[in-house]
């Protein structure tokens, strides 16, 4: 008989184990379960949280982009450009900045119990997709207000968001591993994502951008995110299928990467954590 | 199925000293180190390692019950991770033939916030079983927990009693083929370890493969058919549980068993030099080391120091909880009747008549230090464990037992006449 698990050394470089995590989804849904519920637990104001954030982020933009500065909204309400903007971001930042110090956070599982350590950025980066459902909530009503119907365009909202989850675990994986070692990550994420607002069309409309800096502009995937929620909501002009295609290559090799990195660190986890 | 549970081979693990220190590297070293080594061309010192395991090899069959004994460090805990999965070996090999469950703590992964129901199933599948397996165990976890009525409260409003009740009822239920155990019987109230002993044994008669690790003898001899003894990484002894523990009595009798080398010990602050030598703890009256003694024994510690030519002013000896609580403080400047300052080589005899500690767990911190300024020239943490176990401390017959608190006191009672005359 064949023993049921082999202890080794190390293991391969793309021996990414993905058969194990795939039988533990059980183990997944129970941890973002986690997440969600204790993070509203003792709230006052509970979920009313994920909509509140984003309503008044929204208004301030509007009064000092839309208003104040007068920048372009791609002919929509600024209002409207800013908020489906919005709930895509903040999901994304909401999601690096938790999962890049969850290994660290959990440090009491990760010395006291086997189970696949990828389970733990991943369903840090799935739990405040409850956020973002609210948030696409108030898209609605939103955009109810102000009598925009969306056209067929919609139907592609699952994939712009499997590729928002797809970037933001892409970059957690990296920061969540190396977290562990450098303690910086935990003060470097939550800069990096305030840098990366303004490098993301949140405020602004991709057309500021100068049509020569575009494919390089879009090698942030947020940027292809960003402008099909517009697109998918709200009927501005499709994407450049070339910047979404880079956005998504640049997700797919962040991903590859930071899973393969994730896991050739992991065996480490245990000792330096 | 195989006859075999579990078979190690040649296993090791190598761990970089200093790496306690090293692991919050920040980026900021990682550059510090870069450009400095531009400019100085110095070989970077090469980190020194020690080995936590050294070729370990043995067998388990099923429905064996190995007791895993050995001295702090001996590498108890690394085996259990390895063989846990926690931590990656550096050379060797474990084949593991079954589901293994490993219960290094007690209560991984709960949370405060949950409630008593949340959490099992949080725990559970924590611990690798699937919601079904769960649902279908629910009933005999809270009924093994005791927790009834509070199920559906926050844990965090739980007496500690019974949140360790629950978490280990939860992994009690657990089920795999190969249950590997930590020393988490060392909590709870006396009855309560009695009941998760008497499960772990069930689990045995099951057929069922347990790995147990334990400083308790007792409970090695009474529980386990085979006993591995490790000594500095490597198998020193393997074969019956009852010999093993022999062996390791035998073997250890003036080494750590109450008494400890304490010139080189990790619970040393880094800056601090290495006055005190060793730590013992002796039964005053039979004189030998002790690791086990009981309320109301007379004890003795013994502090050896070489200061070389520092004279210093005082000794002292916390005795800590296993909850790392200070208990007490006893020290020469707390003692009327010792006067005078020492230096050179030599040794503090410290009497503790009628101990009053209640039974548990214990740690020692040791110190020696000037009076002006008034400072701990050195000091050593965790220097040394032992247990007290119940003893007749009033000499009513009536033991002092676990949960009675942290110190024993004498108390004088009596009837008042008022109220007696009253009652009759």
């Amino acid at each position: 008989m064949n023993p049921t698990v082999v202890i080794r050394p190390s293991r391969g470089t793309f021996d990414l184990d993905l058969i194990s995590l795939y039988r533990s989804w059980e183990l997944l849904y129970f941890l973002v379960w986690r997440d969600v519920k204790v993070r509203y637990k003792q709230t006052f104001l509970g979920v009313a949280w994920a909509v509140l954030q984003p309503v008044i982020t929204m208004l301030l933009f509007t009064a000092v982009f839309g208003r104040l500065a007068g920048l372009d909204s791609n002919g929509i309400p600024y209002p409207v450009f800013a908020l489906i903007a919005l709930v895509p971001w903040m999901y994304f930042s909401q999601a690096v900045g938790r999962a890049s110090t969850s290994v660290v956070n959990n440090a009491g599982l990760v010395t006291k119990v086997y189970f696949p350590r990828l389970a733990i950025p991943i369903s840090a980066v799935l739990a405040p997709l409850v956020d973002l459902i609210a948030g696409l909530g108030i898209v609605v009503v939103l955009l109810a207000w102000y009598r925009i119907v969306p056209g067929w365009s919609v139907v592609a909202l699952p994939f712009l968001v499997l590729l928002c989850a797809g970037t933001a675990l892409a970059v957690s994986l990296w920061m969540c591993a190396l977290c562990v070692k450098y303690r910086d990550v935990g003060i470097v994420v939550p800069f990096l994502l305030q840098c990366w607002l303004w490098v993301s069309p949140v405020a602004y409309s991709l057309n500021a951008v100068p049509a020569k800096w575009r494919l390089l502009y879009g090698l942030n995937p947020m940027v292809g995110v960003i402008e099909g929620f517009r697109w998918a909501f709200a009927g501005t002009a499709a994407p450049d299928m070339t910047l979404i295609a880079a956005s998504s290559l640049v997700v797919v090799l962040l991903l590859v990467g930071g899973t393969v990195y994730f896991k050739h660190t992991e065996q480490t986890f245990a000792d330096l954590v | 199925m195989s006859p075999i549970a579990i078979r190690v081979a040649q296993l090791g693990k190598k761990y970089q000293i200093g790496a306690a220190r090293r692991r919050h590297d920040t980026l900021r070293d990682r550059l510090v180190h870069g450009v400095g080594s531009m400019f100085r061309r110095s070989e970077p010192t090469p980190l020194e390692t020690f080995w936590a395991l050294r070729d370990v090899s043995f067998d388990v069959q099923r429905g064996e019950v190995l007791g895993i004994i050995g001295r702090n460090g001996a590498g108890k805990s690394t085996l259990l991770k390895i063989l846990s999965r926690i931590t990656v070996p550096t050379t060797g090999q474990v084949d593991i033939y079954g589901r293994l469950g490993s219960l290094l703590e007690v209560g991984t992964g709960f949370n405060s916030e949950l409630t008593g129901r949340e959490n099992i199933y949080l725990n559970g599948a924590i611990m690798g079983m699937r919601k079904a397996e769960i649902d279908r165990q629910l009933d005999a976890i809270v009924d093994f927990a005791e927790v009834g009525v509070f199920l559906d409260t926050p844990v965090k409003k739980y007496s500690s009693g019974m949140y360790v009740r629950l978490a280990f009822a939860v992994a009690a239920h657990l089920n795999p083929d190969i249950l590997i155990v930590d020393e988490v019987l060392a909590v709870g109230d006396a009855a309560f370890q009695k009941k998760c002993l008497g499960k772990m044994g069930h689990v045995a008669k099951e057929g069922r493969t347990v790995l147990f690790v334990s400083h308790s003898m007792a409970t090695v001899q009474n529980l386990c058919t085979t006993g591995l003894v490790l000594d500095k990484g490597g198998v020193s002894f393997w074969g019956s549980s009852g010999d093993a523990v022999a062996h390791y009595v035998s073997a250890i009798s003036r080494h750590d068993f109450g008494w400890a080398d304490l010139s080189d010990h990790p619970g040393r602050a880094g800056d601090m030099p290495s006055l005190i030598q060793s730590i013992a703890l002796r039964a005053a009256d039979a004189g030998t080391f002790r690791d086990t003694i009981t309320t109301g024994d007379d004890v003795t510690f013994e502090i050896s120091y070489d200061t070389g030519s520092l004279e210093l002013d005082y000794a002292a000896i916390g005795v800590n909880s296993h909850l790392g609580e200070r208990v007490c403080t006893v020290g020469t400047h707390l003692s009327p009747g010792f006067h005078g300052r020492f230096r050179g080589k030599g040794t503090l005899e410290c009497r503790l008549p009628h101990l009053a500690l209640t039974p548990g767990e214990y740690s020692l911190i040791v110190a020696i230090g000037t009076n002006l300024p008034r400072r701990n020239v050195d000091a050593v943490d965790d220097a040394l464990r032992f247990r007290v176990e119940p003893g007749d401390y009033y000499g009513t017959g009536e033991k002092v037992l676990y949960g009675q608190g942290h110190f024993a006191q004498r108390s004088d009672w009596r009837l008042a006449r008022e109220a007696s005359q009253m009652l009759a």
